[in-house]
């Protein structure tokens, strides 16, 4: 468990071919640790026969919307949560 | 597509056909519903036995899905995407042997 | 085999009119992992079985529970599964299950931008709207304008929080308790929290008084 809840991350910004869980919308982009959660079988082997093993930690991540998209027609107090595996996080400052 | 969801998007982000959280649209939400239908439900529960019975698992299924040509995606219905998966996954796994589902069905 | 063969009764289209062409696959695809000892017919009698049993009133009382019950609340808010397991309810194959509360101040409303995932153990299949491209869309990006399709006025100061289900948890709203409903019981509670609050795009409100 890399990262621990107020941390600030920012998402992978990188090209994956293939089967993976971490949302184009989201890529590059900041937001805090929230919650960590269990750990589960990685979905980019998973899917391919392999046994997803090891697993990886989960984390929900939080990131203001007002971030994440340019002209966000709502609240500065908006937010979205996604859950990303810890491979795909950095730390930010 | 109006001008504000056009610059919303990023395009230097490469994504996916599945890949939809702010992807550019205007559409409304249809909110009628239906029922399923019998093919629909067993569509849905021949993965989920596949799923319990350790055959086929649910990332193969979502990758199966993926892997449809964009085309196919966006003209598909949600379990015909299933049914999509399912052989693509299942003939890859040689648990089907390619061909004889459609053998089958012209008997 | 369909859901209605094991009850003896066959609802069979006399012709194939209004079923797609994946109909028949799907049936005949069935049928073939069956004979080849992929699967087990009961075991997928009983998956049907489960699926067409499975419905938002499970959902419901465990908001209603919570309503009525802070201890269990607190209980529901930290392991929803184990809650859910506690009112004897079947949370799913989901390892994990999170329940958000609304309160004054946050709106929950959930979404999975990738495919269509969904706690349907607690709350029934997904409505279609759910599994759609422009609602996986627009949720993430505008939720405001979604809900206000969706009739949901929110008060002023009230924060949006859209969660998107991008990995095996699954998410359930626990909507918050309309004013009026103090004198109420747990089941007359439990009618009013319909599934659409339980994703987020409705808020629950009292029951209107009946004229005498």
């Amino acid at each position: 468990m890399r990262y621990r809840p107020g941390q600030k991350v920012r998402v992978a910004a990188r090209r994956h071919e293939g089967h993976h869980r971490t949302p184009a919308y989201l890529k590059g982009k900041h937001g805090t640790i929230k919650r960590v959660h269990a750990r589960f079988r990685n979905p980019e082997t998973h899917a391919y026969g392999l046994d997803g093993l090891p697993e990886q930690s989960l984390y929900l991540v939080s990131f203001e919307q007002e971030d994440i998209w340019r002209e966000y027609p709502g609240n500065a107090g908006d937010r979205l949560y996604a859950d990303v595996f810890e491979h795909w996080l950095e730390e930010a400052e | 597509m109006s001008r504000t969801s056009r610059r919303r998007y990023d395009r230097r982000v490469e994504r996916a056909v599945h890949d939809r959280g702010g992807w550019p649209t205007e559409a409304p939400i249809d909110r009628s519903e239906h029922e399923l239908a019998d093919w629909e439900v067993l569509m849905d529960s021949l993965v989920g036995t596949l799923g319990q019975s350790g055959v086929m698992n649910v990332d193969e299924l979502r990758r199966g899905i993926e892997s449809m040509p964009p085309a196919a995606y966006e003209t598909a219905s949600y379990y015909e995407r299933w049914l999509y998966a399912v052989e693509t996954i299942l003939t890859e796994k040689g648990v089907l042997v390619s061909g004889e589902l459609d053998a089958r069905l012209a008997t | 085999m369909s859901p209605h063969d094991h009850n003896g009764h066959d609802h069979e289209p006399l012709t194939n009119g209004g079923e797609p062409v994946a109909a028949a696959r799907i049936r005949a695809l069935g049928e073939l992992l069956v004979e080849k000892g992929v699967i087990g017919r009961e075991d997928v009698l009983q998956r049907i079985d489960w699926l067409i049993s499975r419905s938002p009133a499970d959902g419901a009382r465990l908001v209603a529970r919570s309503w009525v019950d802070p201890e269990f609340k607190k209980r529901l808010l930290a392991d929803a599964r184990a809650a859910a397991l506690e009112l004897d309810l079947d949370p799913g194959p989901s390892p994990v299950v999170i329940a958000l509360e609304n309160t004054a101040t946050v709106h929950h409303m959930v979404v999975c931008t990738l495919c269509s995932c969904y706690p349907k153990a607690l709350l029934g299949p997904p409505p279609d709207w759910y599994k759609s491209v422009p609602y996986r869309s627009r949720a993430v990006a505008d939720p405001r304008a979604v809900l206000a399709e969706f009739g949901v006025q929110l008060e002023d100061g009230v924060n949006v929080r859209v969660v998107d289900s991008t990995a095996d948890i699954r998410y359930l709203v626990i909507p918050r308790r309309p004013a009026g409903t103090e004198t109420l019981p747990e089941e007359e509670l439990a009618a009013l929290v319909t599934r659409d609050s339980m994703i987020g795009v409705a808020i629950p409100v009292a029951p209107t008084p009946v004229a005498a």
